[in-house]
């Protein structure tokens, strides 16, 4: 059995859980549509987050940055991780008792106003249109780079498959698929780090394969990848030439990014109550934390095997279907050099790998920017291989290549999915319904919510195609926390723990925000900014946590210094800290109930 | 259902904010000094002594750091609830 049947095999089966679970889980009620009804069990939408939060840039890019980057890595470790604490802590179960669909419907009525909740809007569809394009090209990635199927159709193929649960279903059937999902890339991602932690270490446990010895030798794993990365020029591992300051900026911005995000958000409306969410939030972690330890353990292992294998090879020149690689390797063996390896051949094709022989030699260096030997890196990798191409790298047999390609894909496919909600809801009920056609029926917004949700995935497919033109996956993707950081979180974290908090200062909070943290960036990745030039030596990555706390304090002096809120939004936010007492109150409720409870449906915030 | 919301008195809900305040700044510390702290700004210190080979503050940042978060996030909605409970709220 070769490579491309496993491939398709896995990728066939899970796609056919997702068409299947699209038929099943066809939604009825906005209600079902927006928030699944508010029925899904903690430890199922725990699993449904994690697989919704977990992205093409955490399952292929996260452990090719950290394998580079080393300590620095950990930035988005902490950052992807810590947010969490400040979800269940913060947000997510005053959010799920305030009973409402999107991030903008608090925001609107929170501060009781159309203009608040258009500026969320605004900011929700920013943040997950620049999320979902670093995910469409995730799913391309994976196409292209194991399929032999091109780029664009990749991307065409995962669309049609989004479209039809994304449609059908609305956040009732993106949640059962992410269940699947999480299963299809944890496993995929563990597996591979099983067999390498135990080929390295033989640990079978890559968290501790990670602090453990090498197999066989008396030095720890750690201290020989720093020994072999300083031998060949490259700072240790260990280390990080970051600024502390920009690490902590950074890790700040990813950590209250994520605790903003209006698709991580959305998916705790879905559970039964307060106490659910704070459960819930719990769940997530956990799942999250499975995928998030093995991480760094492959990072590691990753980087030590890639120089074992590549470097001091003699290279093989060719296209590897037009030559006969073994027969070109038996000869190197014989003459007393190693060959380039088979993998390598195989992933030059997709340009990920280059090899440019400065020397003249045939042999492949690959060395540090403090080369001790003055030779010059010949060999230049790019980040996304590593997990692609690791189970390759380590020798692991074809059916573990298959499950890595299926697990990206549903990495890349369900983030995708649960950006798709937060975009079709912001216009259908967000812009629609709550503030163009109030009037507009249950019926008739859920109609509008599949239409919304199908062009949705017209545009994210198109952003996709153009994505290839903008910088790697995780950095793309690194954007979106920014702006979630600087311009969302500030104004929940205020609307729920100052009842002071008014429209004036919501509306200054988000703007200042949006626009400080936008103009940064932009420069800097677009304008010809230079690194000489940032702000408090913040790069781009970590402006959203500086400014951030500049939203904050526009937010505070704005409303101090204009009137405070209505009698109904003290009320309102009084209600909302204690978990099952939430009651409607006049114009923050206007025209809506602000739960299920007046009608026939199941009773949902209520229900202790 | 709407009849059945738990009610409490102004005082009542003030003590319940003020304990869960006062819970969550207590596990926000811990969050902080997990991270930002020995992840980041005590690294130097910690990675003096180290763990399977491992620099500390090095392992606190990759590894340490998330299973505190996960202790922190179980702890809390254990004392939340305990708390709901004497406010008899929830169930």
């Amino acid at each position: 059995m070769d490579q491309a049947f496993w491939s398709y095999l896995f990728v066939g089966l899970s796609f056919s859980a997702y068409i299947g679970i699209a038929l099943w889980s066809r939604a009825g009620s906005t209600d079902e549509f927006y928030v699944a009804g508010h029925d899904v069990h903690p430890a199922v939408n725990g699993m449904a987050t994690a697989a919704d939060w977990m992205s093409a840039a955490s399952f292929l890019s996260m452990a090719g940055l950290i394998a580079f980057l080393g300590y620095g890595g950990s930035v988005y470790l902490m950052g992807w991780t810590g947010g969490y604490v400040l979800l269940a802590l913060l947000l997510a179960p005053y959010l799920r008792e305030f009973g409402k669909f999107t991030v903008p419907d608090f925001v609107g009525d929170r501060y009781y106003s159309t203009f608040a909740r258009i500026v969320a809007v605004i900011c929700a569809l920013f943040v997950s249109f620049t999320y979902i394009a670093g995910q469409m090209k995730g799913v391309g990635v994976a196409f292209s780079g194991f399929l032999g199927i091109p780029f664009e159709w990749g991307i065409i193929i995962g669309m049609v498959i989004v479209f039809f649960y994304a449609t059908l279903g609305g956040m009732k059937g993106v949640t059962y698929t992410q269940v699947v999902q999480y299963c299809v890339m944890i496993f995929a991602y563990t597996v591979p780090a099983i067999f390498i932690s135990f080929i390295i270490t033989g640990n079978v446990f890559p968290q501790l394969g990670f602090i453990s010895n090498v197999r066989g030798e008396d030095v720890a794993m750690l201290e020989k990848l720093n020994t072999t990365l300083t031998d060949l020029g490259f700072a240790e591992y260990t280390s990080t030439n970051k600024s502390m300051f920009d690490v902590f900026a950074i890790t700040g911005a990813l950590m209250f990014g994520t605790a903003g995000l209006p698709h991580v958000i959305i998916r705790f409306f879905t559970v039964r109550n307060a106490r659910a969410a704070r459960v819930s939030a719990g769940w997530a972690l956990l799942f999250i934390a499975l995928l998030y330890t093995t991480a760094p353990a492959i990072g590691a292992f990753a980087r030590l095997n890639f120089i074992s294998t590549v470097n001091e090879a003699t290279y093989i020149e060719g296209n590897i279907d037009e030559i006969d690689y073994e027969a070109e390797a038996e000869k190197i063996r014989e003459a007393g050099g190693t060959p380039v390896p088979h993998w390598y051949k195989d992933w030059e094709k997709t340009g990920l790998l280059s090899y440019e022989d400065k020397n003249g030699d045939g042999v492949m260096q690959y060395r540090g920017p403090n080369s001790p030997d003055g030779l010059a890196n010949e060999v230049d990798p790019n980040r996304d291989i590593f997990v692609l191409a690791n189970p390759q790298i380590a020798g692991l047999p074809a059916w573990v290549i298959g499950l890595v390609v299926a697990g990206g894909l549903a990495a890349a496919l369900s983030t995708a999915a649960g950006l798709l909600m937060v975009i079709s809801s912001a216009v259908s009920h967000d812009i629609c319904r709550r503030t163009l056609f109030p009037q507009m029926n249950d019926k008739t917004e859920l109609r509008v919510a599949r239409a919304s949700a199908a062009g949705a995935v017209v545009a994210a497919g198109l952003l996709g195609l153009f994505a290839s033109q903008l910088g790697f996956v995780a950095q793309v993707v690194a954007f979106a926390f920014g702006l979630a950081a600087a311009s969302l979180f500030p104004i929940i974290f205020l609307g729920i723990f100052w009842t002071r908090m008014n429209k004036e200062g919501a509306i200054a909070a988000m703007l200042t925000g949006l626009i400080t943290t936008f103009a940064y960036i932009f420069w800097f990745k677009f304008g010809g900014g230079t690194p000489e030039q940032y702000l408090f030596g913040v790069s781009p990555e970590g402006i959203g946590f500086v400014f951030m706390f500049l939203a904050l304090g526009v937010g505070i002096v704005t409303a101090l210094l204009t009137s405070p809120p209505p009698q109904d939004i003290v009320e309102l936010v009084e209600d909302i800290r204690v978990p099952g007492t939430r009651q409607p109150h006049g114009i923050a409720d206007q025209g809506m109930e602000p739960m299920k409870d007046a009608s026939d449906g199941p009773p949902a915030a209520s229900a202790g | 259902m709407a009849g059945n919301k738990p009610q409490l008195t102004k005082d009542q809900a003030k003590a319940y904010w003020r304990a869960t305040i006062r819970l969550t700044i207590t596990l926000l510390v811990i969050w902080f000094a997990v991270s930002y702290g020995a992840g980041v700004l005590l690294r130097d210190i910690l990675d003096k002594v180290s763990i399977g080979g491992a620099p500390l503050g090095f392992w606190f940042a990759q590894q340490g750091a998330i299973y505190v978060f996960l202790i922190l996030i179980a702890y809390y909605c254990f004392a939340m609830t305990r708390l709901e409970k004497r406010f008899g709220l929830g169930e």
